[in-house]
Order: structure tokens, then sequence, then C-alpha cells
């Protein structure tokens, strides 16, 4: 794929960023990514933000962050979900041959809103929503369904939450890094059955902003880029009653495609490092699996023997992860930016060595919709 | 730069979204809450082609992408897909804790439906676990004219 990215900026990730509006955050991250890519907001030719209206509290979010982002007399379009499929319809453009370069941001303040009201809101309003159900109740359900079908542990959830949290007090981005065992874990509070507080993510402030450039413009500057080999989304049904809670079916085809689009044949064998959407404990080994990179119910044991860790064979969030800092919408970008400073050599304290990686990210309750983002280091 | 927030609280605007809404049941819905509420039966739409029958009863075969066209009676039994107990007071909970919710998949339905387990210590509920409707008294077209799931005796 003749694309590449060429910058990437991120503002730390915090409970509650009080001395910025969210425009304020999008302009640290844009201004971040500028400089990583040696550009000025002149080299940027059109712009994607990323948003959700009722994370933000406002009608047409997208366009409040416009002028933190440089979009005045450019072109602007917007995707309301997750980062990654901001950037999707940024390749896309970039593909296309009509922009050279794509600034993609995504923003939310989790702070500013009660989540389990809003996460609520998710839910059919004619059969469901009444019932009370939120992301972390309807979450409990499906680690309960995969747990029982795959015959994965308590325990193994616990060590994801170990393993991110120490990871994370290698990232200065990160939230919540801190060194905690299975016990801790397990003897957190127990919010919904079998989730205990410390198997969920934070809810959190943060904005993240990357630049997607075609090959063309990347001769012409002197950023290192990441090359863009593969990348495909796919979506399951959307009532939950309709799926099969205890399969990631959607991210597999998503995966299979972008593996396809970059010549990859054997994940396990040919990514190096893995940045995935851990919102759950149970997530982080339900993707893993859902992206062949283990068999399915096989995560949890390859957990064990450190293979994800972050000297393993295959580091997946080297970075903490979602669980150390979970700012919704930007996080799938934030995935994507993890994985570019990772491939430039560039990760500081949490760099491992890795030549190919996978970005990911999702949208919709328990992982309806899945982007998987296959990067590397080489054309 | 300097802090500003150094000696007094960060300032912030309260306020609250409250905008009025309504959605329409639909013709689909509506007959299944109808149904519900004046003859205390579950219904679910059936799929023409692969005759898989849904309930919640949804105008669209997701498989086949045709109309559903006939009305099937499914439940009111049903197994338990999977579950959860809500331990923590969330903001969205219409009920306090502890709260259970299951994926009930009723008898005659390919799918499942979203509601409470009650009449059991959350403790004993099961995968597996055969459920049946328990109605409720006061007449409510919607997903209310269920009270709750509860064990099959």
């Amino acid at each position: 794929m003749e694309a590449a990215i060429i910058g990437v900026g991120m503002t730390t990730i915090e409970k509650s960023k009080v001395g910025e509006t969210y425009a304020d955050l999008a302009w640290e991250a844009v201004n971040k990514a500028l400089n990583d890519a040696g550009l000025g907001i002149d080299d940027i030719d059109n712009v994607i933000t990323t948003s959700s209206d009722f994370w933000d509290g406002r009608t047409i979010s997208c366009m409040a962050v416009g002028d933190a982002s440089g979009v005045r007399y450019k072109n602007c379009s917007a995707v309301e979900g997750d980062g990654t499929f901001g950037a999707a319809y940024a390749l896309a453009r970039s593909l296309s041959g009509d922009y050279k370069t794509t600034l993609v941001t995504a923003h939310s303040k989790g702070s500013e809103s009660i989540s389990s009201i809003i996460t609520n809101a998710a839910f059919d309003p004619i059969y469901e929503r009444g019932l009370g159900l939120d992301m972390i109740s309807a979450c409990a359900m499906q680690a309960r369904a995969y747990m029982h079908a795959t015959g994965t542990t308590p325990e193994q959830l616990a060590l994801v939450s170990c393993k991110n949290h120490k990871n994370a007090k290698d990232n200065p981005y990160a939230q919540l890094p801190m060194d905690i065992t299975v016990k801790d874990v397990l003897s957190s509070e127990m919010i919904a059955d079998p989730l205990h507080k410390l198997d969920c993510s934070p809810v959190s402030d943060g904005c993240c902003a990357i630049i997607i450039a075609n090959a063309d413009f990347v001769k012409k500057i002197k950023a290192k880029p990441v090359w863009i080999k593969g990348v495909a989304f796919c979506s399951d049904a959307y009532f939950m009653g309709d799926r099969d809670l205890s399969k990631a079916k959607a991210l597999e085809e998503a995966a299979k495609k972008a593996y396809s689009m970059a010549g990859i044949t054997n994940p396990q064998n040919e990514i190096n490092v893995a940045e995935i959407y851990d919102a759950f404990t149970y997530q982080e080994l339900m993707w893993i699996e859902g992206l062949g990179l283990a068999e399915y119910g096989k995560a949890g044991l390859m957990l064990e023997k450190g293979i994800f860790n972050r000297d393993g064979k295959l580091p997946v969030n080297p970075s903490g992860g979602l669980l150390s800092g979970h700012p919704v919408i930007a996080a799938g970008l934030y995935r994507i930016a993890e994985v570019v400073l990772q491939l430039r050599g560039e990760a500081g304290g949490r760099q491992v060595n890795a030549k190919r990686g996978v970005a990911h990210g999702v949208n919709g309750l328990c992982g309806q919709s899945h982007c998987v983002w296959v990067l590397d280091k080489e054309k | 730069m300097e802090d500003i927030f150094k000696e007094i609280e960060p300032q912030v605007y309260k306020s609250q979204i409250s905008v009025p809404y309504q959605w329409w049941a639909g013709e689909t819905a509506s007959k299944f809450f109808i149904t519900l509420r004046d003859e205390k039966k579950i219904l679910g739409t059936e799929c023409p082609q692969c005759a898989k029958v849904f309930c919640p009863p949804k105008k669209t075969c997701p498989f086949c992408y045709v109309d559903t066209k006939n009305w099937k009676e499914v439940g009111p039994k049903g197994k338990v897909i999977t579950y959860t107990v809500v331990y923590r007071q969330l903001a969205a909970l219409k009920k306090n804790v502890p709260v259970a919710y299951g994926l009930i998949q009723l008898e005659g339905s390919a799918n499942a439906m979203l509601h409470y387990i009650e009449g059991i210590e959350p403790e004993k509920i099961s995968k597996g676990m055969e459920v049946e409707a328990v109605f409720a008294d006061e007449k409510s077209a919607s997903i209310h004219a269920i009270s709750y799931f509860r064990p099959v005796k």
C-alpha cells in the first residue's frame, strides 16, 4: 500500500484534565504530530476528526475541534466512533490520490460525564435500554461467555491487568502505572461478576493525532515513515443476543483481510508487537485470539508463559494498554501511535524489538466492530 | 506555564443534557409488546427462508436479508446463555444491587433477549439454567410487561 504514517502526537492520558478543554487537547496532540513529522499546519491538506456527541455533551462535536486542528478553509470530514476507523477513512483519502497529507484526530474527556449513563444509551431504546445495562455489565456477560467456552480462568484475566499496569510504568503517557499482583486484582471490588475493578479500564481524558501521507509526499520529507501494509474492519450484529459473544468472529474476519493485504500468512511468527483494545482484561485475551496471535482459548496459557510480556516473543500492549488509561474514541488511535513509536525505535523504556506490528480498535458494545492495522518499518 | 489552579478549585460549568425524545416502537415491536401485555404470550418473527425465529422480534432476517413475515409463539421457558450479577450501584441501573442480568434464549427462538434474572440467590445462577418469564401485574406494553425471568421449578 502506498501510504505511511509520518507523524504522531499524544497527550498524556489522565483521569481528569482540568487545565484543558477537549479542543485544547486537540491543539496539543496536533502540534506534537506536526513537530514529529517536521511539518507546519500549511503542509496538511485535509483533516479527519473523530469524536462522539454523547461523550462530548455536544451536538456535531466534530466541528468543535476544527479550529484546534487547523481546518479553517480546508477539507475536513468526521467519523463517529473509535479513532482507528477515522484513520481508515484518512487512509482511503490518501490512497485516492487526491490528498497528500491527512491529519487525523480523536479525543474524549470521560471525566466530564458519567460513563455508565453514556454507555447505557448505546442499547436499543425499544427492547433493552430501560433494563439499565451499561458497558461494564454487558461486557461482564461476554467475559463469562468467553471464560465458559474456553476455560480461561479469573487468574489469567488478572495476569493481563498485572502485565499491563506494570508496562505502563515505562509509558510517560499512561494514567495508571502500577505494580499489582493477581491477588490484588482478584480481591479488588467485584463490579459485575466476573469483572473486578482491576479487570476494567479506567475512564480517561486524552487526545491523539496522526498524519497519513501518500508515498510521493513521503519521498519529499525527512520524517521517518511507518508504512501501512494492511487495514480492514468488520462488524457483527448489533444486538448482543444475535451474536455468539464467546467468539470474536468480526475480528477474525478483519484480521484475515488485513493480513492478506500485508502478505502475512502466519501472524504468530510475522507480527512482532501488538497494541490491542483491552478495555477489560478478558478482551485482551479474546482479541489476541481473534487477531490470530493465539489459538482460540489458548491466549491465557501463552500469557502465563510470558509470551505476551514486554520481553516475550510477542509483546502485547507494551504501552500498558487501555487498562492503564482509556480515553474512549481516542483509544484506538493511541494504539496506532504506540505501534508507530515501537517500529521507529522511539518507544523509550517500553521499547521492544519489532519490525512489524498490529494495532487494533473497537466500536460498539462487546466488540461489535473491529478495525485492524498492520504497520511495517519498511515499505 | 503558571499553575493558575494552585490556590483555587478548577472551574467547571455544571449542566445536564436532558432532551425529551420519543422512539416510535414500530409495527414489529408494537405487536410483540401488545401481545405480551394483553395475552401474556411471547412472540417471535420467523424468517421464510431459513425458518429461524427471532425474539426479540425483528422485521428483517439478518442472515437471509428478507422480511420475516410470520409470527410464532416462543417461550415462556428458555435457558440462560450467559449472565452477570452487578454488585456496584452503577448509574444506569434501575434497581438496587445486586442486579442479575441474563441473555435468555427462549424455547423456539434462534437468538437471545436481555432481561433480569430474579427469584434465585444471585450466586446460584448458572449458565444453561432453565428459566421462565414472570409477567408483570401492572399492564405495560413494553419490555417491562415481563418483570423478570426466574428458574423453572
